[in-house]
């Protein structure tokens, strides 16, 4: 017990982390994921199947191994990495981290919003047509707020995957709540406390999230409350 | 072709498959079966059964992975260690990689498919169970030949979405030295100094892994909606 109370900043300092790595991820994956969704419902197969591809990829294959083909896999490519002046940040496990969570949930997101985009009522799309909006416009006044309204639960469940998920970065030796843990574990064998510890962290900011999330959805959702009234 | 060059250690990543999906298949059995059993518990009478399974599933889903498989590993020997010692005698315990892998996954991915089963189990109409008990059939006997075989065909999609998480997430068991995929190329990927080689070769192996999956579950939800009569 005097344990964790005497490592109780540390903890602060890796939750920040945590919540630091994983809001980056979320929010550079989001903004990636919008226009990916859209060319991946292209009828261009030229657009689609690029995309198609990296979400392929990146969701049939576990995140720790992404983690590790761009961290010590990176490592091969020395001489070509610093001839472009890449090495340096491949040489730093944050960057790594934050990289590798940033492609997977772009991935995962993309998939998401590409169901979201094509459960937009067909009818939508011809009055917004009619209206004579096309293209951009369109999407962005109409299909697009319509997608991520229909989606936003299934994208929470993304989130907090991702926030879980990167307790993984802990293996490449990011200093997060799971590193943290780790190393006052095995220094102070108080393996059991300091674990059940860490996931009574994870299970707070979890359903912290979670609770953020569904108020935005139903801030998403405030003009469909009104008319059930 | 130099860089796909495996050095010989092509041999090792297949036998570092074979214990994922052995791991894999296992683990999976585990999850189904306590699914089942945390889908009766939520539909029992007794507010207290209801709240242990409530906790479980809610606990399970907020916690990494990764956290709960250094906690099953390290902290559990020490945690029956110091209860023992509590009690005046000495009991070591040490949990061998495979066992506390499978355990923990099976564990974690039982509340998931817990989830799962309460879905498919409201999907089935009332009156099936209801024309089952009319016809003289007791709970289990109505368990097993109404309410399992119609739940499958809900469950199904579901149960296929578990696999498929739960087959990447044995990639964490090799924190823990249990020599499966991931582990197995982190060796060859040490000893030959080439990292991406492996590590993109155990991705690729892990992707096969997922379209197979693909088909059998695609071929399975067929074959469960076979008695379905379509327009």
């Amino acid at each position: 017990m005097e344990i964790l109370i005497e490592s109780l900043p540390r903890f602060i300092g890796a939750t920040w982390l945590t919540l630091q790595i994983t809001a980056l991820s979320v929010f550079i994956g989001f903004c990636m994921a919008l226009p990916l969704s859209v060319l991946r419902v292209s009828r261009s197969p030229l657009l689609s199947w690029p995309v198609y591809a990296f979400t392929f990829y990146f969701r049939g294959t576990p995140l720790l191994v992404q983690i590790f083909l761009i961290y010590y896999g990176s490592g091969q490519f020395v001489a070509q990495l610093e001839a472009v002046g890449l090495w340096y940040f491949f040489q730093n496990p944050w960057f790594c981290a934050v990289l590798a969570l940033t492609l997977n949930t772009a991935a995962y997101s993309t998939e998401i919003f590409r169901g979201g985009i094509q459960g937009v009522p067909f009818g939508e799309i011809e009055a917004a047509r009619a209206c004579g909006m096309s293209g951009a416009l369109l999407y962005r006044r109409i299909i697009l707020p319509r997608a991520l309204r229909v989606v936003w639960p299934a994208y929470t469940n993304e989130v907090i995957f991702l926030l879980q998920a990167s307790s993984l970065v802990s293996i490449i030796t990011v200093m997060d709540i799971t590193g943290v843990a780790g190393e006052i574990a095995t220094r102070s064998f108080a393996f059991y406390e300091v674990y059940l510890f860490a996931a009574a962290l994870y299970i707070v900011i979890v359903y912290g999230v979670l609770w953020v999330f569904r108020r935005i959805e139903s801030r998403l959702n405030t003009h469909l409350q009104a008319e059930a009234l | 072709m130099s860089r796909f060059d495996l050095h010989g250690y092509g041999p090792l990543l297949l036998e570092g498959a074979r214990l994922t999906v052995y791991v894999g298949v296992c683990a999976m059995a585990l999850a189904v079966l306590l699914g089942l059993i945390g889908m009766w518990c939520k539909f029992s009478p007794s507010p207290l059964v209801r709240f242990v399974v409530d906790t479980y599933t809610t606990v399970v889903r907020g916690v990494p992975e990764l956290v709960l498989i250094l906690l099953v590993y390290y902290g559990v020997p020490t945690f029956i260690q110091d209860v023992s010692a509590h009690f005046g005698r000495n009991i070591y315990i040490a949990l061998d990689p495979f066992t506390a892998g499978v355990a923990t996954i099976g564990f974690i991915y039982g509340a998931f498919a817990t989830e799962v089963f309460r879905g498919a189990r409201l999907a089935v109409p009332k009156g099936q169970i209801e024309a089952a008990r009319a016809c003289g059939m007791s709970g289990p006997l109505t368990f097993r030949r109404i309410l399992l075989p119609q739940m499958m065909r809900f469950a199904l999609p579901g149960l296929g979405n578990v696999w498929m998480i739960l087959i990447k997430a044995t990639a964490l068991i090799s924190v823990i030295q249990l020599p499966e995929l991931m582990r197995s190329a982190d060796i060859a990927a040490r000893n030959t100094r080439k990292p991406f080689t492996f590590f993109f070769a155990a991705s690729l192996i892990y992707l096969a892994i997922t379209i197979i999956s693909n088909i059998v579950q695609h071929w399975a939800e067929r074959r469960a909606a076979r008695g379905l009569r379509r327009a």
